[in-house]
């Protein structure tokens, strides 16, 4: 303990603290394992798509440019689908559609739950109990089922699903938001900024969020994943994104009668939907791992 | 067990004021509807005479809390009111349905909790190791796959049997399992634990892999509908065909919630098995067999029915979609269908059984959690 040359060595500086934050996270990135990097290669794929897919395309979204059901050829790589629109351009404009909309959908419901849990939990008493109770209502009925009722009274409509899922997903948010704020809200800066005089929400944006905002953004990845794969269901069941937009769980329905013939076309659609989820599982996975830190 | 029985019946009373309240949510979701019922049905060829005489067929002019009251009252006495495009009672077309969806749940259940539970234990045991790295890899791809694409998976395999154009597909998922076989085995070179299985198992995909390119050995190319991909469930089916025609759709839910449940039992397992008094029945030198039925498993339980509860409630919803792909006679194709017809009366009433038999479940898990809890067998 006395000895000199330890004390110097325990207060030498560690390497972490050097470190800038983004080449600290290429040291971590290059430590990931094979299935993070594979992801993230994924991911980028995904973005292209999503951002050029009306460059990318080789045909129109839904113009018919041949016969139904044409087998895959040089000018149709996936072939046509039941209406003689190309298989392959669909796909793409498929990703458009359905990543952008769950991404607005996961945006909204983190919008309104994140904000209230993180209110609910600085503000507390009645306002906490009122909309804890709220939630708990919500949360009794399943998910897909609540949806379900909720678009057979408003109809099915590509707005309507946005809102509706949104609206369904911001009770888990709100959960999960208020949990992480609790820990927060009890902090000294909190308290401190609360005898400071300063406003409700400027405490919430500015004391409670920017301490809250790493967990609630790995959250916010698996969130994603449950919505893409509710609307793709929905879409699927033929009550989500609405014809003629082309969305992957829609394609697998309208193309489903292929199957029996041993096609794989219409799997292609739901490979797409599985391989994004399985990505982002993997990443959050990653995430949270390295920031549960030494615990692992 | 004075104090068990009452913690019970409050969790019970809490429970049937949750399955009230539910309703009353379920009813009252429809009054948000713009305009009304009556509107929606007549859409543009309302008249102002039409709208009133449906009104009033509909019984449209009372109150809101009356009109809420009688249904409740109805229900109770297992009146579900009348559709409200065909008109004809509800009741007894959901009957035979839910008997259906029941059969199908309850099926996929006895096959996938034993599984799960078996396979969550084991991952357990021999956590850390290629093993448990392996299912918790498989698993989570599994978990984040839509249900309808396990579905036709199952069917292209099962159903429509190989043929030539699946050595591509079987050849991408081999080398993606050769992938995560080799990482395991250069990382179990450096730890020294390599096992034989890991290397026959390579070698197998590896096989699989060049098979996709040479075609040494060529899959059958004659389809063999082994099993049915749509479940007919006529009225005087028998047993056995029930069971036949539900293989596919239960093989469906199984891997699905298998994956999850299988998860969740591990967590629960791996939190249980590094309490301090298992280490200190390690130490005193308690039997491994002595640890797990003696000391680990009575503080499971808890954990444990909680899973099954949530396996089953997971069920309830992916019962909707499955039965969609396989047009299995269900509860949950009532309720797509309903829904594309908005049939409002009709979702209200599917939705109210999928959301009673969540709010049940949930709440016998509770109780049972109570009732097996060592610590309040013994009061202070």
């Amino acid at each position: 303990m006395s000895d000199p040359i330890d004390t110097m060595v325990d207060q030498a500086p560690l390497p972490i603290d050097t470190e800038t934050k983004l080449r600290r996270f290429w040291r971590l990135l290059k430590a990931a394992p094979l299935s993070v990097w594979f992801s993230l290669v994924v991911l980028a794929c995904y973005a292209v798509l999503v951002i050029f897919a009306g460059v990318i395309a080789p045909f129109p979204e839904t113009e018919i440019v041949a016969g139904s059901f044409l087998p895959a050829s040089a000018e149709h790589p996936m072939g046509t689908d039941a209406l003689g629109r190309d298989f392959l351009s669909r796909m793409i404009y498929a990703a458009q559609n359905t990543v952008l909309i769950a991404i607005v959908t996961t945006l909204i419901s983190f919008a309104i739950g994140g904000f209230l849990g993180l209110l609910a939990a600085t503000v507390g008493g009645w306002l906490d109990q009122g909309l804890g109770r709220a939630v708990d209502v919500l949360m009794a009925i399943p998910p897909l089922i609540f949806a379900l009722l909720l678009l057979s009274i408003f109809g099915t409509s590509t707005l309507n699903l946005i809102l509706i899922i949104a609206l369904v997903d911001a009770t888990r948010v709100f959960r999960m938001a208020r949990a992480v704020a609790m820990g927060v809200v009890v902090m000294e800066y909190v308290e401190a900024a609360r005898l400071r005089g300063e406003g409700l929400l400027w405490t919430v944006t500015r004391e409670v969020l920017p301490n809250t905002i790493a967990p609630l953004m790995a959250e916010f990845g698996l969130r994603f994943c449950f919505v893409f794969l509710t609307i793709s269901a929905l879409s699927f069941l033929g009550l989500g994104i609405q014809p003629p937009a082309a969305d992957w769980g829609t394609m697998v329905r309208e193309n489903a009668a292929l199957i029996s013939f041993g096609e794989m076309t219409p799997l292609y659609p739901a490979a797409a939907i599985g391989l994004l989820t399985i990505c982002v599982n993997f990443i959050v996975d990653w995430l949270l791992k390295i920031s549960s830190g030494l615990k692992e | 067990m004075n104090s068990l029985l009452r913690l019970a019946g409050t969790r019970l009373f809490y429970g049937i004021i949750t399955l009230f309240v539910v309703s009353v949510v379920i009813f009252f979701a429809v009054e948000l509807l713009p305009g009304d019922v009556a509107q929606q049905i007549l859409g543009r060829d309302a008249t102002p005479e039409t709208l009133a005489a449906l009104r009033d067929r509909l019984g449209l002019n009372d109150p809101a809390i009356l009109r809420y009251l009688s249904w409740l009252h109805g229900i109770l006495q297992g009146d579900l009111g009348a559709s409200l495009v065909t008109g004809r009672p509800i009741s007894d077309l959901v009957i035979g349905r839910l008997g259906n969806t029941l059969f199908l749940a309850a099926f996929a259940a006895i096959v996938a909790i034993p599984l799960a539970l078996f396979l969550g234990v084991m991952a357990a045991l021999y956590r850390d190791t290629w093993f448990d790295r392996t299912i918790n890899t498989v698993t989570l791809a599994a978990i984040s796959l839509p249900e309808f694409f396990i579905a036709y998976i199952l069917v292209l395999f099962f159903s429509i049997g190989f043929s030539f154009q699946m050595s591509g597909p079987l050849a991408v998922i081999a080398a993606f399992v050769l992938l995560a076989l080799l990482r395991g085995i250069l990382q179990a070179r450096r730890t020294g634990e390599t096992s034989g299985i890991q290397l026959v198992m390579a070698v197998v995909f590896l096989l699989i892999l060049l098979n996709g390119y040479f075609r040494f050995v060529p899959l059958t190319t004659e389809p063999m509908r082994v099993l049915p991909s749509l479940s007919r469930m006529s009225e005087d089916a028998n047993f056995g065909e029930r069971i036949f025609n539900s293989i596919l759709p239960m093989l469906t839910l199984v891997l699905v919630t298998t994956a999850y449940t299988m998860r969740m039992t591990r967590a629960n397992i791996v939190n249980i098995l590094s309490a301090p008094y298992i280490e200190m029945a390690t130490l005193k030198g308690v039997p491994p067999a002595r640890i797990i039925f003696w000391h680990a498993l009575p503080n499971a339980w808890a954990p444990i029915i909680n899973v099954v509860a949530l396996t089953l409630a997971y069920l309830i919803t992916g019962v909707v979609v499955v039965e969609a792909v396989f047009v299995y006679p269900g509860l949950g194709q009532l309720l797509v269908d309903s829904v594309a017809k908005r049939d409002i009366t009709m979702v209200q009433a599917c939705c109210l059984i999928f959301a009673a038999a969540y709010v049940l479940l949930n709440m016998m898990a509770d109780i049972f959690a109570i009732a097996t809890n060592p610590r309040l067998l013994h009061p202070k």
